[in-house]
């Protein structure tokens, strides 16, 4: 089973350009080229911070505690 | 504080009512017998060790991970989790009920919420993730050993399971709290199913030369022959961090966890654990996860330029060697000296050593570490079936 993949349009000197820098690396095309880049630049956004209830809190400082990971 | 794969953890394991509820309902439901890198499996998917999943993958996601090595949603993923079973057994369960999944022994551990049950190819499955059909590869091997069949759907953890080990049992929500705890905003990950001679405290402390903390995570489950056992490991890490680290730099817990060696694909799987508990960093060491000469030496670090959205940091360590000149552990960067000064931290050397009796130099091994594992009376694995829990 092939991954479905979609046609997106970049000007045709920027994919000759692209073409060109890839020669001799490990990237196989310009479309992955162009997947990894953008995959970089969507992962860059802000991740959300893990919040801790107020019980969840105690109940892991307690656990942590009783194995001597903490004081 | 790094965000766990795919932005939240995976929270499965009931508690209170809910937990009493499974256990009654448990007495009704169809069974199927699972065994203990199963048992693990569950208890890492419902403890969030791999967030996002939440149960065992259903064919689109198996194939999409075998194909792109990729999660349907784009996400990295690069190790099928899959819970097989025999046509016979498959036959009696139902999509769309539940499922109580035990021990052996009988012992109730989860229960799943089946969702689909369908085939597979052993040939593609083995090729894709171990990149090999020799059946002398472990991974390879436990994959033709597999039943036909694979149910999917998410679990839901009844009770974690105790092990010898539980003292040094934390999952990702005890460890991001603790490393928060600590005031680590970055914080290094190092796997290990080996005992620790200076090379690692080397790279270990290289790493954490530039990060808050150390989080040693050591895997515990089926190992090859000839590994150290379990206790044999946890006991020299004990040992080297409680003599030769900062209590407030360290930290070591255990990961309950089948090695796979799988090689490349493993390690993009191990980075995405550790991120999990929390990591903002990684070590990827020469042929990490790897068995016998079945990947190049460096894949498990080349692997990585295919995901620059893992969310991780690897820090690569090439080959290093203590040199006689320089009197220090040294890599092909930090030292000129010829081969001829330098002695290679070679485990199969360490090894016969301790099994002659004799203490490693110094330059190989902390004494310390030496001695607690000549301690014990067999410190190797003898089969490959022994160390099962």
């Amino acid at each position: 089973m092939e991954e479905e993949t979609m046609t997106v349009s970049i000007p045709a000197s920027l994919y000759k350009k692209i073409e060109e820098a890839i020669k001799g690396t490990d990237v196989p095309s310009v479309s992955d080229y162009i997947a990894r880049v953008l995959r970089e630049k969507l992962s860059q956004g802000k991740q959300p911070e893990e919040v801790f209830t107020k019980e969840d809190e105690e109940k892991v400082k307690e656990r942590l505690k009783a194995l001597g990971y903490i004081d | 504080m790094i965000s766990p794969h795919g932005g939240r953890l995976t929270a499965r394991i009931l508690e209170g009512e809910r937990k009493a509820e499974a256990f009654e309902k448990a007495k009704f439901l169809p069974v199927l017998k699972i065994d203990d890198e199963s048992v693990s499996d569950v208890e890492n998917l419902a403890a969030g060790v791999f967030s996002p999943l939440e149960g065992f993958m259903g064919r689109a996601d198996c194939r999409s991970v075998l194909n792109q090595m990729r999660l349907q949603d784009d996400l990295p993923w690069t190790i099928p989790i899959l819970l097989d079973a025999s046509p016979e057994e498959a036959e009696t369960l139902k999509e769309g009920e539940e499922v109580l999944l035990a021990k052996e022994y009988g012992r109730p551990v989860a229960i799943l919420h089946l969702e689909e049950k369908y085939g597979y190819n052993r040939e593609e499955l083995a090729q894709k993730v171990f990149l090999t059909l020799d059946r002398a590869h472990p991974g390879v091997a436990k994959v033709f050993r597999m039943k036909s069949i694979l149910l999917a759907g998410p679990v839901d953890l009844i009770e974690m399971s105790p092990t010898p080990f539980d003292r040094y049992k934390l999952v990702p929500k005890e460890t991001r709290f603790l490393f928060k705890e600590k005031g680590w905003k970055t914080v290094v990950g190092f796997q290990t199913r080996n005992t620790p001679h200076i090379g690692h405290e080397y790279v270990q402390k290289t790493a954490l030369t530039f990060t808050d903390g150390i989080f040693v995570n050591p895997v515990i489950g089926r190992k090859k022959k000839g590994d150290f056992k379990d206790e044999v490991i946890l006991a020299s890490y004990e040992e080297l961090i409680k003599h030769y680290y900062l209590k407030e730099r360290a930290v070591m817990a255990i990961l309950q966890m089948e090695m796979r060696y799988a090689g490349p694909r493993e390690a993009i799987f191990h980075a995405i654990i550790r991120k999990n508990f929390g990591c903002s960093h990684i070590i990827i060491g020469r042929d990490h996860a790897g068995v016998g000469t079945y990947y190049p030496p460096y894949a498990a670090q080349d692997i990585f330029e295919e995901f620059p959205d893992l969310g991780i940091v690897p820090l690569f360590f090439k080959s290093f060697s203590y040199c006689k000149k320089c009197q220090s552990v040294v890599n092909e960067k930090t030292c000129p000296h010829p081969p001829a000064e330098h002695i290679q931290f070679s485990g199969t050397k360490i090894r016969d050593m301790l099994v002659k009796g004799e203490v490693p130099p110094p330059e190989l091994m902390r004494p310390e570490v030496a001695r607690v594992i000549m301690k014990f009376e067999n410190p190797f694995v003898e089969s490959d079936a022994e160390n099962e829990e």
